[in-house]
């Protein structure tokens, strides 16, 4: 057996080790965010959230693809949350021991992992070529596809760590099992539940791929949901590789709006688990 | 301790032995229950006479808590729980499958043995029950959540904070908690399964007391791994080992003579 102080040595090398793995992550998280801020604040203004995207060596601003961004992730949302809490809701209340549920949980799994641009590509076939034309509907419906299995996973998991106790209270005093669900189960899984959503969104806001694909982009300001819309993602990547100067400082400043927009829901997700940790 | 002190004062004496008279509420008649292919009740057969207290004593695992499941099917949310036999409750067969569960539960509460308040206010723990199965107006149903909280001798306690999470009060308090809401929607049988087993000795006296207030209204069916408390607070007392009935009768007979040395062996805590 090695001796005290041998065994004392090999702890301080292995802290060491991991304290210099974590401080060069860090590292580079913090040098990527202080680039993004130094960077986009100085093409942060006003007319940023105030003017559409300008021809080259014009001035301008990204409010349509904000506009884009906020519209096609409200209707991914509004489409994707409900069917994945009903799903998720399917298999942790009332399939729980069933087949499907294990056959629905394997294939929720596949699409969490899949890479966004083969969604991109589905809805291509799917809708963009049907229709004729990229859309905004095509996009926001991409988006939506990649919300649904976040939405269903924790949906799934904050409800399966509700104790049967409650709900076994909730039916004693003859609540039929949908109000069980719908007002303990459900009570019980808020805060998680809204949390996975956050995240979902937090995920489709710096998603590219799915947009090329469907919803393109618009130099103009446009709410059509059945023509090409701009979005933040599509536009800091057009305008980031484009060799104009005025583009690149406008595409920094998107940047560092979804950054922001991220961190904040980030940051409200996270308090929402704290303050149910704490009851 | 001797068998004797246990029994209570013959004044109270005199007015249980005339709750036994009552009506039956309850009555099993060669009921069995599995766990998947394991039974874990065998043949039993007992009356619960209406507006009595009944205690289930036995060591654990003997099958207390399973039995009172079955009066208000609750063991239903499990898939491969079931029940043979026939329960009457009011002389109707509550094991039929034409029984509305939710029916049948709003008739017949339970508290379990951990407190479970649901993740609401304190005010809605108790509305939550009520507005299930009645339309009332805010001021009504005010006065009904005030009333189960009276009941329960949980209102003085919390009467200012109405509003605030259920989750956030001891206990005790939790536990009487849901009593009030189950007393709120009105039940006619309360089953309490070990409910006093998670308290102190003083909220386990507030409970006791209780107790013995609602069982003028309610036919009431107690689990307790407490001899005191089972002496105290029933009027009738099955004890149970193994999955059977090994003797049912007056508390006060159950306790002094026991008719079955099995019997006597555990209240004198030789086992169990
Ligand atoms: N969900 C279940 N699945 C399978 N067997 C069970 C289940 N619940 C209880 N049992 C078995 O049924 C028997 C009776 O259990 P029960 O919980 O009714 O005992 P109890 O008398 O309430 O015990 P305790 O005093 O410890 O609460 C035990 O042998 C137990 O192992
Ligand atoms: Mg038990």
């Amino acid at each position: 057996m090695a001796s005290f102080a041998a065994r004392k040595a090999k702890n301080t090398i292995m802290l060491s080790l991991c304290v210099l793995a974590a401080l060069i992550g860090l590292a580079w998280l913090f040098v990527i965010l202080m680039d993004l801020l130094i960077e986009g604040i100085g093409g942060l203004s006003f007319a940023v959230f105030t003017e559409m995207t300008p021809p080259p060596g014009e001035a301008g601003g990204l409010l349509n693809p904000i506009m884009g961004s906020l519209l096609m992730t409200f209707i991914a949302v509004m489409v994707g949350t409900p069917i994945g809490v009903l799903a998720g809701t399917y298999m942790a209340e009332y399939g729980r021991h069933d087949k499907l549920t294990h056959v629905i949980r394997f294939i929720n799994d596949i699409l969490l992992s899949a890479p966004s641009i083969i969604v991109g590509l589905f809805i291509y076939e799917l809708m963009v070529r049907t229709m004729g034309h990229f859309s905004g509907i095509a996009g926001a419906i991409a988006l939506a596809i990649i919300v649904l299995p976040v939405v269903v996973r924790t949906t799934e998991d904050m409800l399966l760590l509700v104790p049967d106790s409650l709900r076994e209270a909730g039916t004693a005093i003859g609540a039929p099992r949908w109000v069980v669900i719908r007002s303990v189960a459900y009570k019980a899984a808020s805060a998680g539940m809204i949390t996975g959503v956050l995240l979902a969104v937090a995920r489709i806001s710096g998603e590219t791929a799915p947009l090329l694909f469907t919803a393109l982009n618009n130099q103009f300001w446009s709410l059509n949901l059945n023509a090409p819309m701009a979005s933040l993602p599509v536009t800091i990547f057009q305008f980031a590789l484009s060799p104009y100067e005025d583009w690149q400082s406008l595409a920094w400043a998107g940047a560092l709006i979804t950054t922001l927009a991220v961190l904040t829901l980030s940051i409200v997700a996270r308090l929402l688990t704290a303050r149910k940790e704490d009851r | 301790m001797t068998v004797q002190s246990l029994v209570p004062p013959t004044a109270a004496r005199d007015e249980n032995a005339s709750r036994l008279a009552n009506q039956p509420k309850i009555e099993l008649k060669d009921v069995s229950f599995f766990y998947g292919k394991s039974k874990a009740l065998k043949d039993i057969s007992l009356t619960l006479p209406e507006r009595a207290v009944t205690a289930f004593i036995g060591p654990s695992g003997c099958g207390k808590s399973t039995l009172l499941r079955m009066f208000n099917r609750i063991y239903e949310m499990y898939p491969n729980q079931r029940a043979e036999g026939q329960i009457l409750l009011d002389g109707e067969n509550i094991l039929d499958r034409s029984q509305d569960l939710n029916l049948l539960r709003a008739r017949v509460g339970m508290v379990f043995q951990k407190p479970t308040p649901f993740p609401m206010s304190i005010y809605e723990n108790i509305a939550f029950g009520i507005r299930l199965y009645e339309k009332l107006s805010r001021s009504e149903l005010d006065g009904r959540v005030e009333q189960a909280l009276r009941r329960a001798a949980l209102w003085e306690e919390v009467k200012d904070k109405l509003s605030s999470s259920g989750l956030g009060l001891s206990g005790g308090q939790q536990q009487r908690l849901c009593i009030a809401r189950t007393v709120a929607v009105q039940p006619e049988v309360i089953l309490l399964d070990e409910p006093a087993s998670a308290l102190d000795p003083i909220s386990t006296a507030k409970i006791e007391e209780l107790i013995d207030e609602l069982k003028s209204d309610y036919t009431i069916a107690i689990v307790t791994h407490n001899m005191q408390q089972a002496a105290r607070v029933s009027d009738l007392t099955a004890f149970m080992y193994l999955g059977e009935l090994i003797e049912f009768d007056h508390t006060e007979k159950v306790f002094t003579s026991p008719s079955n040395p099995k019997t006597h062996e555990y209240i004198t805590g030789r086992f169990g």
